[in-house]
């Protein structure tokens, strides 16, 4: 029984790293349909603000808080300055803009490499998160619990972000049918521009929250970017629920496999499961049935 | 013509020059390479007319494993400009030829090939991985040249190519068993990244442990480069292990051992023993996450000697004060003067010559002197299990009896009998 419960937390945490990681993207990507391979260095780059802000921050729990806010800034504003210079240009062209980002996520990766080095650096988590807490009898680790309940409040903020502000509403309004919402005066030119700002923002968010669990090296973007497209796609592009729902799925779903067997066969278990519900269901757990022709 | 017709004329001109050209550029290198592989008796392309000689080295500057390749990469260099600021190796000054292995195994072959049959080198240095070592292995048998390899692998290898200055198994991991079955560990769990050296080094631990009374009770094995243990603690807590024989690589280091820390678990109850985290890696990882864990080497930098007070020293002095030195870093800078010593004793940078001088060259290294074996490639090495203290480094808990001769294959051990 102890088992069953610390591995469905484990399950549960591993599926709050991949929302974290992977929210962002189901903004940018499922609202937009811009694939952004750079998202992965978004963020390193969250994490790497974490390492430089504890150098000045010396103390652990406040410099996690300010890199939080930083993080979302710094990863926000990244994404914003590749909107501008490169993504804008090629809204028509998805596999150009792979391509580019390809090239962008490489460039990124190089400079971590230039700035602070190849091998990793290490955060210092707080005090207040090391050691474990017990739920339900069952030793569980702070920083996952935190790492958990900092995805949910994410995706609590972004659907009230969504639902109630006027930003919110011009997003939905340009990702359901961006001629009409042109012709209705949003510019959407702006509303993409804050669109991308506020996912490259999250994954921002979601490096400074990795810092509290591995190493941070210039390669930690390309260990997330293939499983934050799986959850993306398996979701149901351009659905935020879906997001949730599927990248806790692919965690429980991991975490379960892994137990009885090695994390290699687990991974590769979870890519087969994931290819087989492709094809029974391609567009992804959730998705809204439209009348539009794109 | 018409605009399209002409297009095509000149696209297809265009192509044909590339092609042609690419062409010119694969005739010299295939010859090359023919001559290079044709060669495996030994005429090889090495320049020893003129006053230097060109050596590689070949490690990983980026990907996983850069975090510890970089270090062995330093001490080659420093060892270089020692040997030549001393009138360099037979009167010959070194000339270095530097690669990226990118932490990749068919990059090191590749550029192992290319060191060889391109730049003409008399010996590579470097590797570190055994994935790396094995994909480079048939490279320098088929051209019939010399590797270096500085890094404590699984052993059951004794290439006539290879010269391994690294531990071999009953050097590193044989000792750290005696270590923990000194302790009274009755239950130990196994723990390593998905690649030869784990899986072969616990195949090896499978037998010590049987025939020694120690119960194996767990496994687990993650990809290179994961990063997340909680399932794999999560199953080392419900297991009842009173120690760990940790045999992960790179990045895995740390996640493990953030996890082990946030999992409420500590090492004077449950001792972790690894294997491949040296005085570079607990930087990395965070001396708060493996201070008191136990390792297995053969030098660390406290190590009491006047060579290596020297060789920390000199060390320092070249890349700055907040560098450490270990083992792997020691064992390439000794492997560069032991093959300097070979090539003295046999007066030519010929591989065959320095096969035959090889057996009972030695060098008064920083982990003390140490002996070529000849039959095998290996030298013989005192084991020590280290501590990591608060400071970062490593210091001596528990050393074998003077120099341990290398058995790679342990033939020296009835209980192994039967481990290919």
């Amino acid at each position: 029984m102890d088992a069953v419960i610390s591995q469905t937390f484990a399950g549960l945490s591993l599926g709050s790293v991949l929302l974290l990681a992977a929210l962002g993207l189901a903004l940018t990507f499922g609202q937009m349909g811009v694939i952004n391979m750079a998202h992965g260095e978004f963020m390193m780059a969250g994490a790497y603000t974490a390492f430089a802000v504890q150098k000045v921050v010396s103390d652990a729990g406040l410099s996690l808080l300010v890199s939080l806010v930083i993080g979302f800034l710094v990863g926000g504003l990244l994404g914003l300055l590749l909107e501008v210079t490169l993504i804008s240009r090629m809204y028509t062209r998805p596999l150009d803009t792979l391509l580019v980002t390809f090239g962008v996520a490489l460039v990124l990766q190089q400079l971590a490499r230039d700035i602070f080095g190849a091998p990793n650096v290490d955060v210092r988590a707080p005090a207040w998160l090391s050691g474990a807490v017990s739920v339900l009898g069952v030793d569980v680790p702070k920083t996952r619990v935190f790492i958990l309940g900092l995805s949910i409040a994410c995706v609590i903020a972004l659907s009230l972000v969504l639902k109630l502000t006027p930003l919110g509403r011009r997003i939905r309004a340009t990702v359901q049918n961006r001629d009409l919402a042109e012709t209705s005066g949003i510019s959407t030119r702006a509303t993409d521009r804050l669109t991308f700002f506020i996912g490259s923002g999250v994954a921002g968010i979601a490096g400074v929250a990795l810092t509290l669990l591995g190493s941070i090296g210039p390669t930690l973007g390309t260990n997330y970017i293939v499983d934050a497209f799986l959850v993306v796609v398996v979701g149901g592009i351009g659905q935020l629920k879906g997001a949730v729902i599927a990248a806790f799925a692919l965690g429980l779903l991991q975490a379960t496999i892994e137990y009885s067997s090695t994390a290699s066969i687990a991974k590769v278990l979870v890519f087969v499961v994931i290819v087989a519900f492709l094809q029974v269901r391609p567009q992804g757990i959730v998705s809204v049935r439209t009348r539009s022709l794109a | 013509m018409t605009r399209t017709s002409t297009r095509a004329l000149a696209l297809t001109a265009a192509l044909a020059t590339t092609v042609g050209l690419a062409g010119c550029g694969a005739k010299t290198d295939s010859s090359a390479g023919s001559s290079g592989s044709a060669a495996a008796t030994g005429s090889s392309c090495v320049d020893t007319s003129g006053d230097s000689i060109k050596i590689g080295f070949l490690n990983s500057l980026s990907g996983t494993m850069a975090i510890s390749e970089q270090t062995v990469r330093d001490s080659l260099d420093m060892a270089a400009d020692e040997i030549n600021a001393a009138g360099g190796v037979m009167g010959k000054k070194l000339q270095v030829v530097a690669e990226d292995g990118a932490s990749e195994p068919t990059v090191f072959a590749e550029k192992a090939e290319k060191l060889i049959t391109s730049d003409c080198v008399a010996a590579v240095f470097g590797g570190w991985t055994s994935s790396s070592r094995k994909a480079m292995l048939p490279v320098f048998e088929s051209n019939d040249a010399l590797l270096f390899y500085p890094v404590q692998y699984e052993g059951l290898e004794a290439s006539k190519n290879i010269f391994y200055t690294g531990a071999t198994t009953n050097q590193q991991i044989i000792p750290a068993m005696d270590y923990l079955k000194e302790k009274g560990a009755k239950k130990v769990f196994l723990v390593g990244s998905d690649y030869v050296f784990p899986r072969t080094a616990n195949k090896e631990i499978d037998a010590y442990a049987k025939a020694n009374g120690i119960e194996i009770v767990g496994e687990e094995y993650a990809p290179l480069g994961h990063t997340d243990f909680s399932t794999i603690v999560n199953k080392l807590k419900g297991s009842g292990a009173d120690a760990v024989f940790n045999t992960l690589n790179g990045d895995s280091n740390v996640a493990f051992f953030k996890e082990y820390k946030n999992a409420g678990l500590k090492a004077d109850s449950l001792p972790v023993v690894s294997v491949s985290i040296a005085e570079e890696e607990v930087g990395g990882i965070g001396v708060d996450n493996v201070e008191g864990q136990l390792t297995a080497w053969n030098y660390y930098e406290t190590v009491d000697s006047p060579e290596n007070k020297k060789f920390v020293a000199d060390f320092k002095a070249k890349y700055g004060d907040d560098r450490v030195t270990s083992d792997p870093m020691e064992a390439a800078y000794t492997s560069l003067y032991l093959w300097k010593g070979m090539v003295e004793k046999a007066k030519s940078f010929a591989v065959p010559d320095i096969q035959a001088a090889a057996g009972g060259v030695s060098f008064d290294a920083p982990e003390g002197k140490v002996t070529v074996n000849g039959e095998n490639h290996h030298i013989a090495k005192t084991a020590l299990i280290g501590k990591i203290a608060a400071d970062g480094l490593i210091y001596t808990e528990w050393s074998s009896d003077g120099p341990i001769e290398p058995d790679p294959f342990l033939k020296g051990y009835d209980w192994a009998a039967g481990l290919s």
